[in-house]
């Protein structure tokens, strides 16, 4: 299966528009020294037909979601995905089109970035929202680049329970910002203030998720003030489908709010691709790395959008941008913003409620099943800690063979939890499915 | 057109979610329950679908027309890949689940990786990083693990930038912690040897260039460029956004790079989605590879598993594999095509010189040489003699149903068009694009006027991006939103020209 | 080039910018090249009052829609004012770059650094060389 549309015929007329003889002489620039003169060793080609069918053949080498219930998160979460965002995508209007650098021919894209920007604002209660960050990992370290620029400080504060890979993601960038991090330890779930408030001395910013991974409420407006009385950035780490019945960050005096937003409309396509989001006060909107729309008029008066403050971007500051990026997520971005709008804002309480009704359903289950919940004092939101009496992971591909997946083995991020499983509960799951849950865990 | 939260009315609904089947929903503590509900919008399916389909018409992309932008790589998205990355045995696979229940998706990211070690000539691959620029990030972190580990990251602090570099490389160069020093570009549109001879010493950490470069020039004297640095220890790295030229023809490895990342949304057509995703892969040669990116993705006998007993490794630049989604697509292309990959950047070649031919003698040519699958043309003597720039002209060509190559990029070039036709455009096009382009031209010089005006045929005319970036609306105010028309424009004959 | 464009009584700094002194204080600000090449300024981050100047180091920030440029300060000193118009308006130093367009006040700490700084003349060959 080839895409050219060259035909010999072509290929003569155009060899004699530009005066050479053959293919080879356009080459004639290569040294001799580095051309490669074999075939590249790869498998023949395919036709579209054998294409679909090699790749089905992988597919099925699969366990995916749809082939037993599942109750893993851990960061990704099996959310329903309406098909209007499927059928949205799939406009080859936006699904192939470029970053809009000539506003004119791409008003579809900026105007939807601009929605999609107001939509994140509203949910996290800030004044403003970059088009999106690769995913939830790298907008943490994009927080930590912004707050060293705007402190000053080289220090920055993340709670054991944040995500591990996050945690990874940002300690990985670190030595390049020039930065030092430091992790405040969980105490039986969720975060001490007064812990994090002294760590957080001198530090740029101090980062807490919310819910955090153990999938229990933080005393966030304590966090970010005890990071606001320090003088560090305070930064909510947070889940998008948790917004409609959780407080917004920018509400309870965060500087800064980031998250994942697979939750919202992006399936889990193993891991990526998804979107980032990262939000912010007003007076950092001259930090923000990545693409920022802004409203405008043209001549006539009529209202337009455009890449707007670009001047903080890669292309003209060069080395003294705000950061490098530039592809970044659009289109999951996109599904987002038709996933919320779907939703509306009774819907995603809906979602909220229907997750942490369910979740706790399950948790009393789970006890009445003989069970032990290791954060039993603590609220929790749509996921949840059980201790299982034995190595996680043999439970889990035990459950698996009873078609579940009972969910994340703790133990390889957490020391000291090896017997520990992280249930995730989405508004997918039902009360038989969860019944059927408290049944395999009970051995 | 209004936006969606202008077409938002309360109480109306799309989609809900299942209830609670009877069970109460826990409270959430008073100080940490949402106290306003955000206001997203408020609007029925039917209305909602009209709202991203009207968008969607005020967009141009690959499937809408010709869309040669240079160093983008426009070429078509075969729809087939949608397809194959929305089978639920990829869509629905979640990343934390047991290597032995992922054997498809691990073994499709392995074949990629030999794919892609293939084409560079280098020997070992990480999927990781998120789009090129973070795979630039990652490659200049791997040079510092490099001479960390043999104790010389001290000393080198400088990465050479030639100064027709994608403004991705300085930007990445300072988020890596080095020093950048610029090397000058010559008449040829090489890198100038003598002035690159005296930046290139023992501080030197290594070389950021993508060959063929920006002007679409192949570097003549890459194995003297090779030479400098390997001689002064410091390593190269390549900058793939222009490897459609070259597959199967010339690799990186092949020309002394140690360190490559690859364009997925470039050269393996990964659809651009208006801004991304895309996938920037990095390739390494063997000397590099402890340093990759953990989890490694390895085959183990007839199965294939995640290594994370890496411990010299950078850590992690992005969450699980990478986005996988992605390495679908492009794994698909590349299955599409096999050992035919080097037509592939045969034919990007070829359009490109065809329409250099077509071109040259109405537009300026910087650099007189054959190019490879992308060029450079400068409208300076449109400028000089008519007043009209290259952003005049890229704003005309809109009203003759093409989408603007990349103007005002490299920098080296005055009112620069960076042309990139790619290989799946038809001589039809090539033709009709460089009508488009003469007549242009021939405009500049009868009726400039209509240049300075256009585009009028698009929905919105040349926006105030002046009053954008002093206004800075970036999100709708709900009550309180400005109404930019009302208010006063820029100065007259301010123009923003922008690269790409 | 118009003498108006480079008055004769500043000095001028290669980075593009002016000072106009006045005893031992100075009037700083960029030259009718800088703002031109910019284009129109959109946002200016104004420096602290009190602060130091070094002669040939940046001490505030211009923004156009093109690019963001640092502002050098010819020399070196202890800022005593800063023009707080042009922080609401920045396209007043388009308008008028050597007269409302001005950008700090600086009490000089040694004013015979003057003496390195180019006259009109001098810049004017400069840009001249520039091409």
């Amino acid at each position: 299966m080839s895409y050219l549309a060259l035909t010999e015929a072509d290929r003569d007329a155009m060899l004699e528009a530009i005066g050479v003889e053959s293919l080879e002489e356009l080459f004639a620039d290569l040294p001799e020294g580095v051309r490669f003169h074999r075939p590249l060793k790869l498998a023949p080609a395919l036709t579209e037909q054998e294409l679909s069918a090699y790749f089905e053949q992988l597919a099925s080498q699969n366990e995916h979601n749809g082939s037993h219930v599942s109750f893993l998160g851990a960061g990704l979460y099996d959310h329903y995905v309406p098909a209007v965002v499927d059928a949205v995508l799939q406009r080859g209007e936006f699904l192939t089109a470029y970053t809009p650098y000539q506003p004119e021919l791409s008003q579809g894209v900026l105007q939807s970035i601009f929605e999609y920007q107001t939509a994140i604002c509203e949910l996290t209660g800030m004044d403003v929202s970059n088009a999106s960050g690769y995913d939830g990992t790298t907008v943490a370290a994009d927080a930590c680049y912004i707050a060293k620029h705007a402190t000053g400080r080289s220090k920055v504060v993340i709670t054991e329970a944040t995500n591990p890979q996050v945690r990874q993601v940002v300690k990985t960038y670190a030595p390049g910002f020039g930065l030092k991090v430091v992790e405040v330890p969980h105490r039986d779930g969720a975060t001490d203030p007064d812990e994090f408030r002294a760590a957080a001395e001198n530090a740029a910013c101090a980062i807490f998720q919310q819910p955090n991974f153990f999938g229990v409420l933080e005393p966030a407006p304590d966090l970010a003030a005890a990071a606001a009385d320090a003088e560090a950035l305070p930064v909510a780490h947070v889940d998008p489908i948790s917004l409609g019945v959780l407080e917004a960050p920018g509400h309870y005096g965060c500087a800064l709010a980031i998250g994942e937003g697979q939750s919202a409309g992006n399936p889990i396509s193993y891991g990526g691709p998804h979107y980032g989001f990262l939000a912010a006060r007003s007076e950092f909107i001259r930090r923000m790395p990545g693409r920022i729309v802004g409203e405008t008029t043209d001549a006539a008066g009529n209202r337009g959008y455009v890449l707007t403050l670009q001047t903080r971007e890669q292309h003209i500051r060069r080395e003294k941008a705000t950061s490098n990026i530039t592809t970044n997520q659009t289109l999951l971005a996109l599904a987002g913003l038709v996933y919320l709008s779907w939703l509306g804002p009774q819907g995603l309480r809906e979602v909220g409620e229907t997750c942490t009704a369910l979740a706790e359903y399950a948790k009393e289950r789970l006890v009445a099943a003989g069970l032990e919940l290791p954060f039993a004092d603590r609220t929790t939101f749509k996921e949840f800690a059980v201790r299982v009496g034995r190595n996680a992971r043999d439970v889990v591909r035990d459950a698996l063979a009873r078609g579940i997946h009972p969910g994340y083995a703790l133990g390889r991020d957490y020391p000291g939890m090896d017997d520990v499983l992280l249930v995730a509960v989405t508004e997918r799951r039902t009360k038989d499915e969860i019944d059927r849950l408290a049944e395999v865990l009970a051995g | 057109m209004k936006l969606i939260f202008e077409k938002s009315r309360s109480g109306r609904r799309a989609g809900r979610a299942p209830d609670t089947g009877g069970l109460p929903v826990p409270e959430i503590p008073a100080e940490l329950r949402r106290s306003e509900p955000p206001r997203l919008p408020e609007i029925a399916e039917p209305d909602l679908l009209r709202h991203f389909t009207e968008l969607s018409t005020r967009n141009f992309g690959i499937d809408t027309g010709f869309y040669p932008l240079g160093s983008c790589t426009m070429k078509h998205n075969p729809r087939v890949n949608e397809r194959l990355a929305a089978l639920p045995g990829f869509r629905d696979l979640h990343p934390l689940e047991d290597e032995e229940r992922a054997q498809g998706a691990l073994r499709l990211c392995v074949e990629l990786q030999e794919t892609l070690a293939e084409v560079t000539g280098l020997d070992a691959v990480s999927l990781q990083p998120a789009a090129g620029s973070q795979g630039e990030l990652t490659g200049l972190m791997l040079m510092h693990a490099y001479f960390a580990d043999r104790g010389e990251d001290e000393q080198r602090r400088k990465i050479v930038v030639p100064d027709t570099a994608h403004g991705t490389n300085p930007a990445s160069v300072t988020m890596a912690g080095y020093e950048l020093i610029d090397v000058q570009t010559d008449a040829r549109g090489n890198i100038d040897v003598d002035d690159l001879r005296t930046k290139v010493d023992e501080t030197t950490a290594g070389l950021m260039l993508t060959n063929p470069s920006t002007l679409g020039l192949f570097d003549e004297n890459i194995e003297e460029i090779s030479r400098i640095f390997h001689d002064a220890g410091a390593l190269m790295y390549y900058d793939g956004a222009n490897l459609n030229a070259v597959c199967g023809i010339s690799r990186p490895g092949d020309m002394g790079f140690e360190i490559v990342h690859i364009n997925l949304h470039k050269t393996f057509s990964q659809p651009h989605g208006g801004g991304g995703p895309g996938g920037g892969p990095v390739a390494v040669s063997q000397r590099l590879e402890p340093f990759l990116p953990v989890p490694a993705i390895v085959r183990d006998g007839e199965a294939y598993r995640l290594d994370y007993d890496r411990p010299k490794s950078i850590g992690k630049v992005r969450g699980f594999l990478g986005p996988f989604g992605v390495f679908v697509r492009s794994y698909a292309f590349i299955r599409a095509y096999g050992p035919a990959l080097r037509e592939m950047s045969e034919v990007a070649v070829l359009n490109a010189n065809y329409l250099l031919a077509l071109l040259r003698d109405d537009y300026d040519l910087p650099f007189d040489r054959l190019c490879m699958h992308e060029f450079v043309l400068s409208a300076r003597r449109l400028k000089r003699e008519h007043g009209v720039t290259a952003l005049d002209i890229a704003k005309r060509l809109m009203d003759y149903g093409f989408h603007p190559p990349t103007i005002y990029f490299p920098l080296i070039v005055a009112e620069a068009l960076m042309i990139e036709p790619t290989e799946t455009e038809a001589k039809e096009t090539l033709d009709g694009f460089a009508d488009a382009m003469r007549a242009i031209a021939r405009e500049a010089a009868e009726q400039p006027e209509r240049l300075k005006q256009a585009p009028q045929s698009t929905v919105v005319g040349r926006l105030d991006e002046v009053k954008a970036a002093k206004r800075a609306v970036v999100r709708y105010h709900f009550e309180d939103h400005p109404d930019l028309s009302a208010e006063p424009a820029a100065a007259a004959g301010v123009e923003a020209p922008k690269g790409a | 080039m118009a003498a108006e464009r480079n008055p004769g009584d500043l000095r001028y700094h290669p980075e593009h910018d002016w000072a106009r002194i006045d005893g031992d204080e100075a009037t700083f600000g960029i030259t009718w090249f800088a703002q031109d090449a910019l284009g129109e300024l959109v946002h200016f981050e104004p420096p602290e009052e009190g602060a130091a100047t070094t002669a040939g180091q940046p001490y505030a920030e211009v923004e156009s829609v093109k690019a963001v440029s640092d502002v050098v300060a010819p020399l070196s000193g202890e800022i005593v004012e800063i023009n707080r118009a042009i922080v609401d308006a920045p396209e007043t130093v388009n308008a008028d770059p050597y007269g409302n367009g001005w950008i700090v006040r600086v009490r000089l700490s040694d004013p015979s650094e003057a003496e390195s700084l180019m006259d009109a003349e001098a810049y004017e060959r400069y840009l001249a060389e520039q091409g």
